[in-house]
């Protein structure tokens, strides 16, 4: 064994300890965007420097103490924000014990996660600035990911970073009142990275693809930074769940296949048992939440594959309980398919039609779902004009391809 | 940090005759944040009507009758206080006694461009 590669070690370490490095940096400045750009001038040091004097003992220590020199010297610099001054101060001792010391320096990703998606922060800034602060992940790939161009992302991304460091949105971890609706809004912000990585699984390849499974490493380390959190171990449930099936929801030839009609034998076991793992923890904490319904619901379709059939009955009851806990029309829809499912379609089709229309109008899922319970009723024509709508409302090509099928059928 | 605690409300409210309750309500609010050691100063605001309002532009004073932008909403009164950060300002606009009808914005001030006392 020869020395360590100094660039295999500078790659592991921005692939594995960004987010802990940032955190570290940013909570005892305040300031997230002169944390990153400390950071990220701290890597180019090392990248000049460590290929000829070689890799430091602790390489994250040594990043830190370079970093925190950089943060001094720009707060100096702009001589506006005095009252950082004492954190750098208390930070460049620390970094100097840090890189001395046995122990480890402290993970504050909780605090920067409760930063990213506080409630001062604009909403649609929420999620990529927590890709971006978290995993490292760059400006552009989360515009891919989003749908809009590279500028209007990186703008707002900066837009959100001076408003942490100016408005003064504190690095903690919020009380008990606070604490529930604090975490929905952290959980939402990674489910809207796993969802936007979700929508185009028929291209694997796609920035969305690896979009998922970052979110599902954030939800993992989420995990273990709030073990005591169900709502937490709901939400990776229910992405576990969802990736589990990636393999099974298209044909070899990219057809799109819905989950009732999936091959169980596709399903990833792995993924499916540590979902479980994570909602029977959870559902032992006794506090029940949107996200451990939805993942419980995903659990029921899961169990297919050991009963051979669907539990409607189930699924209705739990549909139930999240129309009540997150009312929305999602959690309607799926309650009145539910309902026709276990054998009233009529029941089914009048709840669907008590949602207002105005909100349905360009809802793909509720078309979907009227086109398939008129289809149960043998409303023939009806059927076909709400299948041509949800395929014409569908963003996904095989899904609506899909749509197009069921509509001649 | 300083922050200011910026009250917008509709005309209307303006309208409506004083009420004594809401008048002592605002008192005790001014009390509480003295007592908590954050208030530096503030105070409520007669109505948009009684406003003049100055420009100076090409070193020629204007001055004219009313508030400086017809709106929906008209500042009401206002609050600087201390707060360690936006997460304790946010709680104190959230306890203002107009918070129930009137918009509470807080707003960082200029770190050192304005001189101002501490609170205490």
């Amino acid at each position: 064994m020869g020395e360590p590669d100094a660039h295999q070690t500078i790659e592991y370490v921005a692939r594995n300890s960004y987010g802990r490095l940032v955190a570290y940096l940013a909570a005892r400045s305040g300031d997230v965007a002169g944390a990153e750009d400390a950071l990220s001038e701290a890597f180019g040091v090392a990248l000049q420097r460590w290929p000829e004097e070689g890799v430091p003992l602790k390489p994250e220590a040594w990043l830190l103490h370079a970093a925190r020199n950089r943060l001094i010297d720009a707060s100096r610099r702009r001589q506006v924000r005095q009252k950082s001054e004492p954190y750098l101060q208390q930070l460049a001792g620390e970094a100097e014990s840090l890189a001395s010391a046995e122990r480890e320096f402290p993970d504050e990703r909780l605090k920067l996660l409760f930063v990213c998606a506080h409630p001062a922060i604009d909403e649609t800034a929420r999620t990529p600035l927590m890709l971006q602060t978290v995993l490292g992940l760059d400006a552009a790939r989360i515009a891919s990911a989003f749908l809009v161009s590279p500028a209007a992302m990186g703008q707002r991304l900066v837009r959100a970073k001076t408003k942490i460091r100016d408005a003064g949105i504190p690095f903690t971890i919020p009380e008990p009142p606070e604490w529930d609706e604090r975490v929905s809004f952290v959980l939402d912000a990674l489910y809207s990275a796993y969802t936007a990585g979700w929508e185009s699984v028929a291209d694997p390849d796609s920035a969305h693809r690896g979009l998922a499974a970052e979110a599902i490493s954030v939800g993992r380390t989420l995990v273990q930074l709030m073990p005591e959190e169900p709502e937490a171990r709901g939400l990776l449930a229910l992405m576990l769940h969802c990736e589990a099936r990636s393999a099974a929801r298209h044909t070899s030839t990219g057809e799109f296949v819905p989950l009732d009609r999936q091959d169980p034998a596709l399903w990833s076991r792995t993924f499916q048992e540590e979902a479980e793992k994570h909602l029977r923890v959870a559902a032992a904490c006794r506090h029940i939440g949107r996200y451990q319904l939805e993942a419980a619901l995903q659990s029921v379709h899961a169990h297919r594959a050991v009963s051979g059939e669907i539990d409607w009955k189930e699924i209705a009851l739990l549909y139930e309980g999240l129309v009540r806990l997150a009312p929305g029309i999602g959690s309607s829809v799926g309650r009145a398919v539910a309902l026709a499912e276990c054998g009233d379609a009529a029941g089914g089709l009048a709840a669907l039609d008590a949602i207002p229309a105005s909100r349905v109008a360009s809802y793909q899922p509720w078309w979907a779902a009227r086109a398939h319970l008129l289809q149960k009723l043998n409303r023939g024509p009806e059927a076909r004009t709400a299948f041509l709508r949800a395929a014409s409302l569908s963003e996904d090509p095989s899904q609506r391809a899909h749509l197009l099928r069921r509509a001649e059928s | 940090m300083k922050y200011a605690l910026l009250v917008h409300q509709a005309q209307e409210y303006f309208d409506r005759p004083k009420d004594p309750a809401m008048a002592s309500a605002g008192r005790a609010y001014g009390d509480a944040l003295q007592a908590a050691g954050l208030l530096i100063g503030g105070g409520g605001l007669e109505a948009p009507q009684t406003a003049t309002t100055v420009t100076l532009r090409d070193g020629k004073r204007h001055v004219h009758d009313g508030p400086y932008a017809e709106t929906k909403e008209y500042l009401a009164g206002f609050a600087i206080i201390d707060a360690p950060n936006l997460d304790v300002a946010l709680e104190w606009a959230a306890r203002h006694p107009l918070a129930g009808h009137a918009s509470i914005e807080v707003r960082p001030l200029l770190g050192s461009h304005f001189a101002l006392g501490t609170a205490k």
